[in-house]
């Protein structure tokens, strides 16, 4: 259950963002969620509604975007999305591959009042 | 209208946006939707890149050991105590006692201990403060063994340059392909208590392919307190590792 410490630091980011745009409130916070970031979409709900009571996204909505996994061919440069755990080029079948998306977490976008 | 802060002061009576006109106006009326794209870790990974400067600097490989609870990863420390060239010492993680820590200096192992209470992983930040107490100019590699968890620890960066990721035969098929997470982050993956595998329905070689699947340069070692070849190969790939470091 990492999702709480990863709520704690999102918060956190939050919050820095709000002072730094003197805001008193957050209504909206956006995350791009990587499929494989290791963190369960739904566990990260529940903890990030549990922990806001005591910040400044009391009010807010949480939105979830999932970002599967992207990667780039090095042998056809081609970019796909992997829905299998089957690490290699859905179109060469060539495992040259790098991941662009689908691996982190980001804060993509704040409403603020 | 000014198109910094959507006020309606014309063109003509343009004003500057100093910090005083924000004090005069510490709020805002209406609600604005900001551009963030952080990373939700970004502090855990500033510090962990901290860490590894840290390491760099005293000419340490780190290395960050990764597995479920009991597939051996303070056993394979201790097996190579007596046969490493290189010296090391352990940042040992655990959610409660000392006696990882003390297996390891029985061994004459330098060995320091993060008790997290009930965080499932280590962070940037523990490990930051277990570096201070180890004597880097002393040794040649520093372990960092995680706590015994197969998911949480592979979120977060702790500064190491390695990951190698234990699993032991006696947990059974599966668990790689369950983990995907998790053995994406290998360097090495090593499958321990191999002398076990007569006792256990259990296809070492399909759990390699499950693992090439998922990384297909990963690298691939056995291991068995009881066969010491086995443990000097672990030692072979970390010296190898340290060559091209130094």
């Amino acid at each position: 259950m990492h999702e709480y410490s990863i709520v704690n630091s999102l918060i956190e980011l939050c919050e820095a963002e709000a002072n730094k745009h003197q805001a008193t409130c957050v209504k909206r916070v956006e995350v791009k969620i990587g499929a494989y970031s290791g963190v369960e979409p739904h566990l990260l709900e529940v903890a990030f509604d549990t922990f806001k009571e005591a910040s400044i996204c009391k009010n807010a909505d949480f939105i979830m975007h999932i970002q599967p996994l992207k990667v780039r061919c090095f042998s056809c440069k081609s970019e796909n999305e992997l829905i299998t755990n089957r690490y290699c080029c859905p179109e060469c079948e060539s495992p040259n591959l790098e991941v662009i998306d689908g691996e982190e977490m980001y804060l993509m976008r704040l409403e603020l009042e | 209208m000014c198109k910094d802060c959507g006020c309606s002061v014309t063109e003509a009576h343009h004003h500057h946006h100093s910090d005083e006109t924000l004090h005069h106006n510490p709020q805002l009326n209406e609600s604005k939707t900001i551009e963030v794209i952080t990373k939700i870790l970004h502090k855990n990974d500033h510090e962990a890149a901290h860490n590894r400067e840290h390491l760099d600097r005293h000419n340490v490989v780190g290395i960050n050991l990764m597995s479920s609870p009991g597939s051996g990863k303070t056993s394979l420390l201790e097996a190579m105590a007596g046969l490493a060239d290189f010296s090391f010492g352990v940042i040992e993680g655990d959610l409660e006692t000392n006696r990882d820590t003390e297996r390891l200096k029985r061994k004459g192992i330098e060995a320091h201990q993060i008790q997290t209470g009930s965080a499932c992983h280590l962070d940037a930040f523990m490990v930051h403060k277990g570096l201070h107490h180890m004597d880097l100019d002393k040794m040649d590699v520093c372990f960092v063994e995680n706590v015994g968890n197969l998911v949480c620890p592979a979120s977060y960066d702790v500064g190491t340059h390695l990951n190698i990721v234990l699993v032991s035969i006696p947990e059974g098929e599966d668990k790689i392909a369950k983990y995907p997470v998790m053995f994406r982050k290998a360097d090495l993956i090593l499958f321990t208590k191999t002398d076990l595998l007569p006792y256990f329905e259990y296809d070492i070689e399909a759990e390699k392919e499950a693992a090439r699947r998922l990384k297909p340069n990963v690298d691939i070692l056995e291991v068995t307190t009881k066969d010491p070849q086995s443990i000097k190969r672990v030692i072979e790939w970390i010296a190898f590792k340290q060559k091209f470091r130094s």
